[in-house]
């Protein structure tokens, strides 16, 4: 293993009673990169974190942190960790402030107070910080959580889908504060829902899916898998629609008949286009509006995860 | 090595003064807690003790003993929750991830519940000594039991951190307890146990609690207290072993 590996995974396989969670799962994680694990519900992402981070035992394969076993060596790999679970792990009892003072004495750090004022600060609490938790918002306590796991200067960060619950605001405080972390050389796994999210920040996103990594890469390469865009014309009437369903019977397309929209597949030519636009305007089908819509993460994560439309814009003429 | 000592104190008292906030910040907890003794003392001494004869002098001095083991219990089954809520809450977890002392976090828990038994208890004690309780017991007998009742909090804080780990729910977590607050009822607690019938005699006069309340109650006389109090003693530490090894097993091999 490299001396620049921060995560390595290798064959990392998890059951619950009959269910097969993870099965035998490879990856690594460069220091001071950003990790996305993407999945639909219950693919694993939870559980991953889980075996990283001490909490769980793998039933095979080996998970290490900085080359320190999670299982050999698990005192070695809570030194250099820290973890944002998916429920926010804070104290409704404490006020804000005590939250994160906790953590500071529980990590022996020389001058908590200072770097509480600075998180509260950070994270916009600093109004809020000798209030009783309880009165918190969800979105505040998710800060508070997230503010509690950056104390102490960790050398890995796991964040279970960070930012779900943040308004948009945050979320762009979030991002940019897991910008800085990756900058100054704070190696960030992360899980996530929204791919807007981990296309923003991820240096590597790996696709999980039924147990197994489906598809991973940089954001980039992943847009590569699917090479076709599409697009979307908007009609008025509905027999216009018709008539450049028929006209366009060539191509690929999928009709909408509720939006007035139809899709069509391309290459993205101009060659195509032209033609495209040609045939109606010999036609005189009159088009309302026109868009052209390049492969986003999210038809990737779509067509790997098998849910709603293929990523090849299935097309039923 | 010594300052992995010296970290592993203070986690534990970081743990404590956590769960000391928690229990005096509430004020309904320790109203709880002291609030259902307080009312039983009450009850027992001025609406049946008129009519109880238990053949030892004031009725007062025959109920304390039992009034108290009721306060603990019901002061431990506050453990219990705490212990569970921490866990739904996902607090182990994030400790759990923390390069900290494992054991802090169920001590911070036991030694917590220690000190808010012994507050809750000694205002109790003051409620009763208002009532016309007296006791003839000296420093020694004094001190013998203060440290029945310790062993007593600290065996029954194990078994409720032990049913804290094993419940799914905070509601769950507390319901242990009322077996442990009502066995005074079913005991010499109360009443002498030669006037209840067989297997209800049979059973109170064997169980734990009666062995305690026997030797706690010879003591504040300034009585011999004979066998009862090893039997009080015995029974406390068998608890303790037993709730403590299976806890730490449970906690060790948790999988939240
Ligand atoms: N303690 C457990 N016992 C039994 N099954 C479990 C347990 N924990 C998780 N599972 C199951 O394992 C699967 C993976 O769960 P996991 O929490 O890792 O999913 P996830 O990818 O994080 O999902 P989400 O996006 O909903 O958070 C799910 O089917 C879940 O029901
Ligand atoms: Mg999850």
């Amino acid at each position: 293993m490299s001396a620049e590996t921060a995560i390595s995974v290798t064959g990392l396989a998890k059951s619950y009673k009959n269910l097969k969670v993870l099965d035998k799962i490879d990856f690594t994680v460069p220091k001071g990169s950003i990790f996305a694990l993407l999945g639909p519900n219950g693919a694993g992402k939870t559980t991953t974190i889980k075996i990283l981070t001490t909490l769980l035992k793998p039933d095979q394969g080996t998970a290490a942190i900085y080359g320190y076993d999670v299982v050999r060596q698990p005192s070695r790999v809570r030194e250099l960790i820290s973890l944002a679970g998916q429920d926010a792990a804070i104290d409704h009892i404490l006020t804000g402030r005590e939250n994160l003072q906790l953590i500071g004495s529980l990590r022996h750090l020389p001058n908590a107070n200072a770097e509480v004022d600075a998180l509260l600060e950070r994270f916009d609490l600093a109004d809020a910080a000798d209030r009783r938790v309880a009165t918190y918002s969800g979105g505040m306590g998710r800060k508070l959580d997230l503010a509690m796991s950056l104390l102490g200067n960790p050398r890995v960060m796991f964040l279970d889908e960070p930012t779900s619950g943040l308004d948009p605001q945050s979320r762009l405080t979030t991002w940019q504060i897991i910008k800085d972390l990756a900058a100054s050389d704070i190696t960030v796994f992360l899980t996530t829902q929204h791919l807007e999210e981990a296309d923003q920040l991820a240096n590597h996103i790996a696709i999980l899916k039924e147990g197994g990594i489906v598809a991973e890469g940089t954001p980039a390469d992943l847009k590569k898998l699917l090479p076709h865009g599409h697009i979307e014309l908007g009609f008025t009437e509905s027999r216009h629609l018709r008539a450049a369903a028929d006209l366009l019977s060539r191509y690929k397309s999928h009709v909408d008949d509720p939006s007035l929209t139809l899709t069509i597949v391309t290459d993205g030519s101009i060659k195509q286009m032209t033609d495209i636009l040609k045939r109606l305007e010999d036609a005189g089908v009159s088009v309302a509006t026109f868009a052209q819509k390049l492969p986003t993460l999210e038809d990737v994560f779509l067509s790997y995860t098998g849910r709603g439309k293929q990523g090849e814009n299935g097309h039923e003429n | 090595m010594r300052t992995s000592i010296r970290n592993s104190l203070s986690d534990t008292m970081v743990m404590m003064e956590r769960r000391l906030r928690h229990s005096f910040r509430s004020v309904d907890t320790i109203i709880t807690v002291v609030a259902m003794p307080v009312v039983l003392m009450l009850m027992f001494v001025y609406v049946f003790g008129g009519a109880m004869n238990t053949g030892t002098g004031h009725y007062i001095n025959y109920i304390v003993p039992g009034i108290i083991l009721m306060t603990i219990s019901s002061g431990v089954a506050y453990t219990a929750l705490g212990v569970n809520t921490d866990i739904t809450s996902g607090f182990f977890d994030r400790f759990r991830s923390m390069p900290i002392a494992e054991s802090s976090i169920l001590t911070g828990h036991v030694l917590t519940s220690v000190v808010f038994s012994a507050v809750s208890s000694f205002i109790v004690f003051v409620v009763a000594l208002a009532m016309g309780f007296r006791t003839g017991a000296g420093i020694v007998g004094g001190l013998s039991i203060i440290g029945i009742f310790l062993l007593y909090t600290i065996a029954t804080t194990w078994l409720a951190v032990m049913f804290g780990l094993l419940a799914k729910t905070a509601e769950g977590a507390g319901i242990f307890a009322y077996p442990l607050i009502f066995l005074p009822f079913v005991s010499s607690g109360f009443a002498p146990t030669k006037t209840m019938p067989g297997p209800l005699r049979v059973f109170a006069e064997n169980q734990p609690v009666t062995h305690i309340i026997n030797a706690v109650r010879a003591l504040l006389a300034g009585q011999p207290v004979g066998n009862s109090a090893w039997i009080a003693i015995a029974w406390c530490l068998v608890l303790l072993v037993a709730a403590y090894l299976t806890s730490m097993y449970i906690y060790k091999n948790k999988t939240t």
